[in-house]
Order: C-alpha cells, then structure tokens, then sequence
C-alpha cells in the first residue's frame, strides 16, 4: 500500500523528537451496501475511504494524528502532528527499517464483492423480501439489508514490524414487522462472515427472510415476559452475548489496569463455574471477528481467558503490553485510521459441555428459554450487564411453552459466571454483532452452546 | 465555509439534463486531551473531511462518498451514485428537497476561539478535570477517564434544484467517569460540562457531578420485584424523549413501524404533555438553522396537551404523506444519506421541583441510570425494559440506593401515565433535553 523507504522516512521523522515507540496506520475502506424497504430496492450506496494514523508514544503519553492525504507531505505532516502532541523531550536522530512479518492467515476472499454484478446483489433483496412476505399477510413490512466491505490495512512501527492484511466482510440482514391485534412485532435474521461472495453458498437468504418473518408472527402472541429471577436457558449461539458482556469487557486490560474492573487481580482464581471454559479467538478463519493481524500489526491470537472457571488471563493490546513487559495477544483494534487502538475482543466463545440441550430444558420446572438475544451493556467496575431478549419463550414443567415480550434481563458478571450449572454438548456462533466501546465500534463475533443459568433476573411486566 | 459549498454547488451542477444531484459536503477538526494520574494520557489532533453524493434518476436513488474532496474523487462519486442509482427501483416520491422559502433562523454556534485556545489551556482543564473528580470526596478511588474534547465542524449541501446552503459550529466539553469505593464495593458516576467555546466549561460542576453520582450508588442493593412510581432523572427522560421521537417520524409512520401512525389527532399522552421538537433554539446543544437537506428547521408540536398534533418530515417522507418537510432530515456524517429525526426535543417544563415531586411519593424510584436502551427497547412494539440504578424514594424522602434491576412498561404506557413534570429543564449533550418525570405503574424486577 506504500512504499517502505516512506514508512521508514515517516517513522523517523515521528521519533525525531524523541519518541520512545512510533506507528504508522494505513487503511483503505471500499464498502457498498443495498437497502430494500416497503417492497421496493430503495438504494445502493458506495464509497470510499483512506488514511493514515501516526502514532507517537513518550512515556505514559500517546500523541496522535491523522490524515486522508497519503503523500509524502501529508504523512510528513502527520507524524510530526503526533509527535507533538507527545511531547518529546527531543532526542536527535534514529534510524528506522521496517521488514515484512511472518503471518499465518486464511484463504483470501474467494469471490472478491467488487468481482460482482451490483443486480446480483439486489437480486438477493427481492429474494428474501418475497420469502418473508410469503409468511402471510400479517407480515405487514420487509427490509433487507445487503452489506459488504474490504478493508486493506498495513501496520509499521518502530520495533521494525511490517505487516499487511486485506479483510473482506459480507453481511445480510432482512427485519419484519407483523402486525395483527396485540399491535405490531418485529422479527429479525442476520448473517456476516468475513468471506466475499461465497457467503451465499451457505446462507439462504429466502430462509433468512422466512425465519424473520416467522419470528415476528410468533411474537404477535406473546404474553408478557416474567417479572424477577428465575432459571434461565440460552439457547447454542445465543449466549455469546451473555458472556461478552458478563465478563469479556472485565478482562480487557486497559479496563483491568485502571482498576475498572471486577476482574482485576484475579487472575488464577476461580471466577467461574469450573463447567466455563472462555476463549477469545481472531483466528477462526471466516467467523465476523476474524483478521490475520490486528490494527497494531500482530498476529491475531487464540486466547484462553478462562479454563474451567479459573482466570487464566486478560486481553492486551500493545500499548498495555509494553508496561507490563509482555507481548500483545493481538487484541488492539481500532475502528478506522481515524481512532487509537485499545484492547477489543475479537470471537468469543465458550466450550461445549456434555449435556444433552433437550434435557436441560426438560431438567427445567420453570424458567425463560431465550432463543435469540439481542445486545447488551455492561459497567465493567461494577460487573452488572443487561442483554436484550429478542426471541423468549416460557419453560413451564420441562417444556418450551408459549412465546414472551422483548426484554432485557439484568445480573452481574462475577455472580452470574458461578451460576451457571449446565453445559450443552451443541455448539454454535451466534450472529454478527458490532461492539462499541468508547465511541468506536469494531466487529466482533461469539459463540455458546445451550446453558443455563440458575438464576437471572428477566425484566418484564407480569407479575 | 464558502470553499465547501463551492465544491458542493460544483457538484450539484454536473446534474445531466432530467436528473437530480445533491453535494454534502463536510469538514471537521477535533482536538481531545486525555488525562490520567496527572499527566496527558493521550493527545489526538484530528482534521477530516468527506463527500456525499446522491442522485435521483427516474425516480430511482443511488448514493456514493469519499473521504478525500479533490476533483477527480468527487467525479467519481458522482459516477459511482449515478450507477448505484440505476439498480434501485424507483419511487415516484423521491426526490431532493426543494427551497421552501422559509428563512433559517439566525443562531450564534460558532467561536472563534476554539480555534485559537491555546494547547496548553487544553490540557490543564483535562488534568484540573481529573484533580477536582478526585478530590470531590474521600471516597472517589480513581478515575477511569478524564477529558477535554472540542470540534468545529463545517458543512455544506447544494443541489440541482436550487438549494446551496452551508452551516458552521463549534463545541466543547470536559467530561469524567469516577469510580468510588467502600467497603470493597466500586460504583461508578460521570459528569460534563459543555459549551460553545471554552470559556463556558466548568470542570468544578462535572468533577462534583460524578463524584455524586458515584458515591451515591455505595451501599446499593438489589431489592424485590414490585410495580411503583419511578422518576426520571432529567438525563434519563432526555434518552427516553429519544425513543419517543424515533416513533413520530413520518419515516417510521409511512412504512408501518409505528404505533403512533394512526393516532393523529388521538390523545396518545397525559395531558401535562407537550412535546416540541425545535432546533431553533439556541439554548439546545443540536441546535442548528437548516437541516441536512439546506431546508430551515422549525418549531414543531408533535404532542399538545397529551394530543398527538404531527409527525416529523424530510422531503421524501413529506411528499408521500402529501404534507410538507418540517425540516427535520438528520445526517449521520457523510457515508449515508438524511433520513428523518428528531434534532431538538423538550417537553414543556412542570412548575415543582424534583424534590417537591419526589416528597409526593410513598413508595417510589429516583432512576439516576438506565443500560441497554438498545438491547431492551422496541420503537415498532413500544415494548420498554431498560436496566436501572439510582435510590429508593420512601415517604416522600429518598432512601437507599438500588441497583441491578430492571424497569419494564411500554411506551404507550410510560406516556400515559406521567404524573408529573419538574421545573428543572435542562439541555444535554443529546437531541433532547431533560426534566424530571414522574411516572407511575411502572414494574421494577429485582430479586
């Protein structure tokens, strides 16, 4: 993406004024997504965006700054704009080399989005349009999303690492309103893989459309959802959520190193139910948090963070890293050129367990199955996170019974981890989701399979 | 300012004959200063700038950006709308807005002085910011981020059918999250200060907002399921004023993701209810003389005394409800094109203050914090349960604090039975403003 004499000369310049570690972040976004709405293709938008981040580090002090004009000048600019904000006290020339590293990484893109016709792409809208529609007439509206991104990005720093990667996204999307009644629900589907293309060989977008649909006419008789705390099921998939926010952001290390968070200094303790295994994983070929390296130029790690319930270590990114004398796991990310990097998590999952999924509902007297969830939030100092609800049903006497009311339900971190008394031996990714964090929002995936939790407090209405 | 829209009204005039082109066109520098334990933790000086392009042929829309502004990038993004366009199907409503002929209000958002406050100053209000926090109360134990943030942001739009019209403001603001300790126990607060330009920030009243919301919270405890009365914390009201809004927007109207969208003319709300949305105003920290089509933005009624009077509009939503455009496009930045919201929503303020409310309430929750509005709210169902923290109202006093619970109602409901509205209005770093609001039959779930 640029010449390495001119990462050299714009790395040198940005430690001229004695910077003890300098990065230089280069990205270029293509994107182009098509919206159909109310039965008709409503529009397709693409575009474009590059840059640079320069990155300067003395002491505890980053300075940072960013530009669109990938010139000589333009760099130039930059890195002295960051090397400023740091606040060096000068420190005289160093010599700066970069050189290539070694990084294991997935197949590319086998059929690259700009290789494909932009009706093709539409085609698939009307396709799962017609699908949710052909659900019956209470599906009073469709939209279908179809989204896609490639983002190239190369990382230099001063340590001398030289690293590229090239990430391709394809997402789908379809939302139905049903109406009838008890008013109006929504129902929803989505996929997102970072494949190009191919994601359609798998994904059955007129499927998509019937599932959504289906979801929205189910709720039309939902009851309202319970009131307080009880058991609750999460269905394969659909716990990733849960333990994203429960304990994921707890064992960011930035978070960990400002003592916001309930997992500081606990590491090597028993923070979990010894059935938890919890893993954050960038390199699941294909899965929506995959990369090769992450926006600081490591290679993206396979990280056990919890091994049967004992702490076994948090998340870092380079920054955090270097003051502890260690190396990143390859969880720095940024959302684009125009942001720092932080620790970020990438796919995060737990391990199957050994229960059969139909005899933990069936071990269940009374409780909540959710289905599908939506997203979530947590304060990591306090360890009390919500997640939202989007598919429930009942658990009455060991059985799934009748569908309930969005929601979401409340419960913290550390107490909720040592809840948890039944592992499914299933196994599945939930949906793609985007994690937003400090005004930034990177994708991540997650993954669980069926458990439950003896106790969580669902935010409904009954009684 | 008038260089963007130079490139936006050059654009514009690259329209073929028969077809509609829109230039928006945007450019903001950003400085952020970050403290921790005393020193500058990170400094961002930030400049960046973007096109978008969207051109109506036909009846059918297509829409491209980039985030450079020379000439051959905004040819090709006009290229590139141009073939976007061609697979849309059309819509005999589309089209771009036209000039209304009603006169943008005169708003004072720019300062000069943002742009000439020394770096330095910068970055002793951010370490001042994170000492006064500190120093608020024994108990803060630590901050988990301190900050001075300020932006002067440009913008420009023109079109082919005669709009060109261009926009400039600055902000800034100090904001910090507290984290504050007893007994083991960590609760967390934040507190801000904003303003148009520097000299109106006080990092004393954000530092001591924060350390009170934390130290507040020390001690809570997860109670009991039951239905009560809540109130609303101002900034907990501003957010579910958010909600409300995104209901009455003639883009969720028309295409059936309301439940509002029959009800005009109905009363939807108490009758202490009067919802305004007004970006006129220049008291509001959104507030702004044009939308992001170039048409002025207007005061407009959307609930009079508990009766819902309109719904907001955009060009396209207003010609296919045959009615016209309130002014209210919303952008959010140049990668997309304007949909329809709400810019600067206030309810018309009560005459009592929160605690004249609160001393009318046996049994009740001052919610000072809601979580995953997005998670737990549906603005198509209007099925409303959010996460909640804050203290237990008892006999007219407020008692001890609460968390990890949850607040679950409707919103058909939640407007319904409003109680009681304070005197204290406030606008807050959000497209809506604040007051207190009592409600009552509300469901908390605890324990």
């Amino acid at each position: 993406m640029l010449d390495h004499e001119l990462i050299n000369r714009t790395l040198s310049t940005a430690m001229r004024t004695g910077g003890e570690f300098a990065e230089v972040f280069v990205e270029d976004k293509r994107s182009s997504s098509a919206v159909l709405d109310d039965g008709r293709v409503e529009e397709l938008t693409s575009g474009r965006d590059r840059g640079a981040g320069i990155r300067v580090v003395v002491g505890d002090t980053t300075g940072f700054a960013h530009t669109a004009d990938l010139s000589e000048a333009g760099l130039s600019a930059a890195a002295e704009a960051a090397a400023a904000a740091a606040r060096g006290g000068g420190g005289g020339a160093k010599v700066v080399a970069v050189s290539p590293i070694d990084v294991e990484r997935a197949a590319p893109a086998r059929i690259p989005p700009e290789d494909v016709a932009k009706a093709t792409k539409v085609g698939l809208l009307t396709l799962a349009n017609e699908a949710a529609r052909a659900q019956g007439s209470a599906i009073s509206q469709v939209s279908a999303r179809y989204g896609d991104s490639r983002r190239r990005i190369l990382v230099a720093n001063s340590d001398g690492v030289l690293a590229e990667d090239d990430q391709v996204r394809t997402l789908f999307s379809v939302s139905c309103v049903a109406s009838g009644d008890t008013g109006l629900q929504t129902g929803r589907e989505s996929t997102g893989r970072t494949v190009g293309f191919e994601l359609f060989d798998e994904a059955d977008v007129e499927e998509m459309g019937r599932r959504a649909a289906e979801r929205a006419i189910t709720k039309l008789s939902a009851r309202p959802a319970p009131s307080g705390a009880v058991p609750v099921v999460v269905g394969p998939g659909g716990g990733g959520v849960l333990f994203h926010e429960a304990c994921g952001h707890g064992l960011e290390a930035d978070l960990v190193g400002k003592g916001a968070s309930v997992f500081a200094n606990r590491v090597g303790e028993q923070v979990a139910s010894p059935l938890v295994t919890l893993i954050d994983d960038g390199t699941m070929a294909g899965e929506w948090g995959y990369f090769a390296i992450d926006d600081e130029g490591r290679p993206a790690g396979h990280n056990v963070l919890i091994q049967d319930g004992v702490l076994t270590d948090y998340m870092w990114d380079q920054l955090r890293a270097r003051k502890e004398g260690r190396l990143s796991s390859g969880n720095g990310r940024r959302q684009s050129y125009q942001h720092l990097p932080m620790v970020r998590m990438t796919n995060t999952y737990i391990t199957a367990g050994h229960d059969d999924p139909e005899a933990i509902i069936a071990d269940t007297d009374s409780g909540v199955y959710v289905a599908q969830l939506g997203g979530g939030q947590v304060n990591t100092a306090t360890g009390d996170f919500v997640f939202g609800m989007t598919e429930a049903y009942l658990i009455e006497n060991g059985e799934i019974t009748d569908p309930i009311r969005e929601g979401n339900l409340i419960g913290n971190g550390p107490e909720v981890l040592t809840r948890i008394d039944r592992l499914g031996h299933d196994f599945a990714m939930g949906s793609p989701g985007t994690c937003g964090k400090d005004g930034q929002g990177v994708p991540v995936g997650d993954g669980t399979p069926t458990l439950r939790v003896t106790s969580l407090t669902v935010g409904g209405t009954a009684a | 300012m008038s260089e963007l829209l130079d490139i936006a009204t050059r654009v514009a005039g690259w329209a073929n004959e028969g077809e509609q082109v829109e230039a928006f066109v945007v450019h903001e520098t950003e400085t952020e200063v970050r403290a921790y334990e005393g020193e500058v933790e990170s400094f961002t000086r930030a400049e960046s700038q973007g096109v978008g392009v969207r051109v109506i042929i036909d009846g059918k829309q297509g829409y491209a950006y980039a985030g450079t502004l020379d000439d051959t990038a905004l040819q090709e993004t006009l290229r590139e709308a141009r073939d976007n366009a061609s697979f849309a199907e059309p819509d005999e409503f589309n089209g771009l807005a036209v000039p209304d002929g009603v006169e943008p209000a005169s708003l004072e958002l720019w300062s000069d002085t943002v742009g000439v406050f020394p770096t330095e100053d910068k970055i002793a209000l951010a370490i001042e910011l994170e000492r006064a926090a500190l120093a608020a109360d024994t108990r803060i134990s630590g901050i988990e981020s301190a900050e001075y943030i300020d932006t002067a942001y440009e913008s420009a739009v023109a079109t082919s059918t005669g709009i060109a019209a261009a926009a400039r403001e600055t902000g800034c603001y100090v904001s910090v999250y507290t984290l504050a300790e007893a007994d083991g126990e960590t609760q967390t607060g934040f507190g801000f200060s904003i303003g148009r330009d520097p000299s109106e920030l006080d990092p004393a009243i954000a530092a001591a907002d924060a350390a009170d919301r934390a130290t507040r919270l020390l001690g809570a405890s997860k109670p009991g399921s039951e239905r009560l009365t809540v109130v609303f914390d101002p900034w907990v009201t501003a957010q579910f004023l958010g909600i409300v809004g995104h209901t009455l927007t003639g883009e969720a109207v028309l295409k059936g993701r309301s439940m509002f969208a029959d009800r005009l003319g109905d009363v939807v709300a108490n009758p202490m209810i009067t919802l305004v949305d007004d970006a006129t105003d220049p008291a509001a920290f959104t507030a702004s003389a044009l939308d992001g089509e170039g048409i002025a933005t207007r005061r407009t009624p959307l609930i009079v005394d508990g009766e819902l009077q309109a719904f907001l509009h955009n060009a396209y939503s207003a010609r296919r409800a045959g009615s016209s455009s309130t002014g209210s496009a919303v952008r959010g930045g140049f990668k997309s094109g304007p949909s329809v919201g709400a810019q600067a929503l206030t309810l018309l303020p009560g005459t009592q203050s929160q605690s004249d409310l609160i001393a009318g309430i046996d049994n009740g929750f001052l919610v000072q914090g809601v979580s995953g509005l997005h998670s737990g709210v549906n603005p198509v169902s209007g099925d409303f349960s959010t996460g909640a923290e804050g203290l237990r109202i008892r006999d007219g006093e407020l008692a001890e604090p609460i968390r990890e619970v949850t607040i679950a109602s409707t919103v058909q409901r939640l407007l319904q039975e409003v109680t009681g509205i304070g005197d204290d209005l406030q606008w807050l770093p959000m497209s809506s403003a604040g007051v207190s609001l009592v409600v009552g039959d509300v469901t908390m779930s605890g324990a």
